[in-house]
């Protein structure tokens, strides 16, 4: 435990025990520091919508304060702050992740995709333009977390990985409005778009 | 411009762009992140650094202590505010509770300290370090209770509102059929998705607010008042809002506390409320205790029917008028109808969605149903038995505008009612028990008085500024489409600027009047810009027309970028003709539900809602308005409760998994028809809201749907499997 002894708070380590696990290997690998204003920060590394990033955060940070306050990636929102509403939603290493739940340090190496790396307005993803389509939102907050969401989302059903509805487990899975919907309960909208949100995924799966 | 009569034919009966469905002109930048949200302001004042709000932890009393130094001097920290140390602020007149300042506490979660520090984590960390001891007072946190005080104790009502026709009483107590019941609805929190956020900067004497708010020059007003200083000397910027429900008609503690902050530590101070603190710390939607009875004749003609709710609030808050639909809704000479409101320590219940009417029509639409049933009656045709010709609660006042039968015709054939099974528990598929409910639904359509300006430039392009705010209602889009169609030019020659306190003020986004005021608003400043265009070419404004771009006149012809530069500005009034009306939106709601034999598990199958409001500025974004209050609307049906811990007094599930809102897999297929009306009263474009109308009703259908289900009638909102399973038919 001798290497924990740098100046990572009690109170920083408490705050997850999954994040305290994988947490380890960074730290090990480099040295803490000290910032102007008194804060432990640590270096990480990794990218971002194709381009690599590195940054010294403290280690308190989480991917979703990291992206939106540190590399001024706003797109990702902040809903809640502990997992409970989809908001933060980003792709990390071809998953669908809360960002809000891990911390920045933890991703030393990962592939982070977020709103910002599908599409721009000049330049939009297919699901991007089949929200527009759609309507499939209306105050836009949750708008970027189920987007990411989606994508990532049809990529499982892709992959065969059956869901809670899911009847036949011996067939292929199918992006049928139930599994969607099921799928995507992890992300709140609570201006109520979902039957808007379920056409325009049902678009893009049905290519 | 003052609109003083019902207009006739104008030039949007023959729009082209105004009443087509149309996508979000806002819609890439809100699906590609770009969209910036209040707290996301990275792009205004350098050097911004983060507060964090420290809450109240009792709901009554006062601090005894605060020890603050050790937050202080933790790392990084560049200020902490403690309401110790601050005098109370002044108050406004758009908070019942105060903001911030003193010792005393008079709600839960209450702001008593601000930390600011250089990152989110060490202010987060510091406000951990904040000691606080308490003097607790003991409170009244149970709306039950005081009810049952002002039974026998008039003095527990501190407010009431009460509209008497005829003599109730007598014509209840003769009427051959008769309904009597009592139902309740529990706090509910608008949870928005964006919490409550703002970024403030100090440049001399002058405030900026970079905030997320409905309504920009009440929260300006609010603010100056507040912090005593003058309003022109406060500007608010709130282009984009993740949505308020009406929690963000008022501004809150954060603006306050990060204006404070700012002007503490010399730097730009941002603040996003912690979601945890939301629920207690803001507004809420009133618990109700409604009380319904109607009588009857034989053939369902209703000649009594009472309304009657009660709500709890501060000292000095309003009350939630759940019995306000009634006085619209049906026909029936001896009327009453009253809110009643008692004193709670709780923290400020105030308007969200609908206010009154929203938990209203769980009650009154319910009580019919269960008259229909008493009937042997079909509830539509009961509801069509019982169409008033004038105001029930004031016969002298015309309706402006009302489809309300045709809404449930409609409706009826869409939705396949006639295949409903009228006697409950009937209709079985395997372990589902199937059935359909229907019911009414109006709300009010308020107008206020809504300024824009529009200017056009050398290129012929047009931009409009107003306060107006779009809190996800559509309103760019909707403001673009009124000012191309107006001025002739294509909707991507429009832009438009939003939310910014330097523009001309408007109606604001709340009580479903933005749409209607706002474009009423932004076509009268268009009026005088043609006038002002006119001028300039030397062209008749009465026979002038404006298209694609061209200016046209007898045999002349300019291009409208011709007059550009050039800027007009106005505001629309009303006149006191609407006084005469009763200006309302009206809805038939139905839902099909599946209730689990076994378990109570209530599924959503379908919904429909038929829509009467007046013409539909763009049927695309307004069909999200409604399918978005169906699904607020289920929730509060099935799953919405804030629990309150009646000792403590607090919101116990104050996070977005106890307080639960709907998720995808909650709803089922749902359905949108808007009758195609127009409603010369309101307002030149001839339009209504609908965002309120679409979760005034839906709720009862649900219920009602169980009830043919299962044949349980739980009237304790919301309809959880607890409530349900107890009463249900035992399983073969
Ligand atoms: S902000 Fe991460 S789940 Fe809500
Ligand atoms: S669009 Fe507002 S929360 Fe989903």
């Amino acid at each position: 435990m001798s290497d924990w002894n740098l100046s990572v708070t009690r109170r920083g380590l408490l705050t997850s025990s999954a994040a305290v696990l994988s947490i380890a290997p960074a730290i090990r690998a480099r040295a803490a520091s000290q910032s102007s204003a008194g804060a432990t920060t640590l270096p990480v590394t990794f990218e971002v919508n194709g381009q690599e990033r590195m940054l010294r955060l403290d280690p308190r940070t989480t991917l979703l304060d990291a992206l939106r306050e540190h590399l001024k990636l706003t797109g990702t929102k902040k809903g809640c702050d502990h997992g409970q509403c989809g908001a933060c939603t980003v792709i990390v290493n071809g998953e669908r992740i809360n960002s809000c739940l891990s911390l920045a340090v933890q991703h030393a190496g990962d592939q982070v995709t977020t709103i910002e790396g599908l599409g721009t307005p000049d330049d939009l993803h297919p699901l991007q333009e089949a929200f527009i389509e759609h309507d499939g939102y209306q105050c836009g907050y949750c708008t970027p977390g189920q987007i990411c969401s989606a994508v990532a989302m049809l990529g499982e059903i892709e992959r065969g990985i059956p869901s809670h509805v899911t009847g036949d487990l011996s067939k292929a899975v199918s992006a049928t409005n139930m599994e969607v919907r099921e799928r995507m309960s992890g992300n709140i909208c609570r201006c109520g778009a979902y039957s808007n949100i379920a056409a325009a995924i049902a678009d893009v799966a049905e290519g | 411009m003052k609109y003083e009569a019902p207009v006739g034919k104008t030039i949007f009966d023959d729009a082209k762009i105004v009443g087509k469905s149309t996508r979000r002109i806002d819609g890439p930048l809100k699906t590609s992140g770009m969209a910036p949200y209040a707290y996301e302001r990275h792009d205004v004042a350098s050097g911004q650094v983060y507060g964090y709000i420290v809450g109240s932890a009792i709901a009554k009393g006062r601090i005894a202590s605060m020890d603050l130094e050790e937050a202080r001097s933790a790392p990084g920290v560049l200020a902490v505010i403690a309401a110790t140390e601050t005098d109370p602020l002044g108050s406004s007149n758009f908070n019942t509770a105060p903001l911030f300042g003193g010792p005393e506490i008079t709600h839960y979660h209450q702001a008593i300290a601000c930390v600011v520090a250089e990152t989110f984590e060490q202010a987060r960390a510091a406000a951990a370090l904040i000691r606080t001891t308490y003097d607790r007072d003991e409170g009244e946190y149970s709306l039950s209770r005081t009810v049952e005080q002002a039974a026998s104790d008039t003095s527990k009502i501190v407010s009431e509102n009460v509209v008497r026709n005829g003599d109730f009483e007598s014509a209840f107590a003769a009427a051959a059929v008769q309904i009597d019941q009592t139902y309740t609805t529990p706090d509910e929190s608008h949870a928005m998705m964006e919490p409550f956020a703002t970024i403030a900067a100090w440049e001399g004497d002058k405030l900026t607010l970079w905030t997320s708010n409905q309504m920009i020059a009440w929260g300006r007003a609010a603010m100056a008042s507040i912090l005593r200083m003058p309003k022109e000397n406060i500007r608010l910027d709130s282009p984009y809002l993740g949505g308020g429900f009406g929690g963000k008609l008022w501004v809150r503690v954060d603006a306050v506390l990060a204006a404070l902050a700012a002007k503490a530590a010399g730097r730009p101070v941002k603040i996003m409320m912690q979601r945890a603190l939301t629920y207690n710390n803001a507004t809420h939607r009133h618990a109700t205790i409604q009380r319904v009875r109607i009588g009857a004749d034989k053939n369902g003609k209703i000649a009594a029917i009472a309304h009657e709710c009660w709500s709890g609030n501060l000292t000095g808050g309003m009350d939630e008028n759940g019995a306000a639909q009634t006085r619209a809704l049906y026909a029936g000479p001896d009327n009453l109808t009253a809110s009643y409101l008692t004193e709670l320590d709780l923290p400020e219940a105030n308007a969200m969605r609908a206010p009154g009417e929203a938990p209203g029509h769980l009650a009154i639409e319910v009580a019919m149903d269960e008259l229909a049933e008493q009937l042997g009656m079909d509830p539509i045709e009961l509801r069509i038995l019982n169409e008033p010709e004038t105001l029930p609660s004031n016969p002298s006042i015309k309706f402006s505008d009302r489809h309300l039968v045709e809404c449930l015709r409609v409706g009826a054939e869409s939705f396949g009612w006639a295949n409903r099974k009228s006697r409950p528990g009937t209709v079985r598929e395997g372990r589902w028990m199937v059935g359909m409910g229907v019911a009414a639904g109006y709300r009010g359509a308020l107008i206020m008085k809504s300024g824009a300006r529009v200017s056009i430039d050398a290129r012929g392009k047009i931009s409009v500024e107003t306060d107006m705010t779009d809190i996800g209602t559509g309103s760019y889009t909707i403001i673009a489409q009124t000012a191309a169609e107006c001025m002739g030019v294509a909707l991507e020659d429009v832009s438009v600027d939003l939310g910014d306190s330097r523009s001309p003020v408007s109606a604001g986004s709340g009580g479903q009047w933005g749409a209607a005021s706002s474009t009423a608003g932004v076509y009268a400043a268009c009026v005088e810009l043609r006038r002002m265009v006119t001028e300039k070419f030397g062209y008749d404004p009465e026979t002038a027309s404006f298209a694609d771009g061209m200016v046209r006149d007898a045999n002349v012809v300019r291009a409208l970028s011709e007059a550009g530069p050039l800027s007009a500005e106005d505001t629309m009034t009303y006149g006191d003709f609407q006084k005469e009306y009763d200006m309302g939106t009206y809805a038939s709601h139905f839902a099909e539900v599946a209730v689990d034999a076994y378990t109570g598990e209530v599924r959503i199958r379908r919904m429909l809602a038929v829509c009467d409001a007046g013409r539909i500025l763009n049927p695309l974004t307004a069909r999200s308005q409604v399918i978005g209050a169906m699904v607020m609307a289920a929730g509060a049906a099935l799953t919405e409760e804030l629990a309150v811990d009646k000792r403590f007094g607090f919101f116990v599930n104050h996070d977005m998994a106890g307080y639960e809102v709907p998720v995808h897999a909650d709803i089922g297929q749902q359905s949108v028809i808007f009758l195609d009306t127009l409603d010369g009263v309101i307002a030149p474009l001839k339009a209504k809201g609908v965002g309120e109308l679409g979760i005034c009703g839906p709720g009862a259908a649900i219920a009602n749907a169980i009830y043919n289900a299962t044949g349980v009638r739980v009237r304790d909102y919301p309809i959880t499997v607890d409530k349900l399973i107890a009463e249900m038919p035992d399983v073969a």
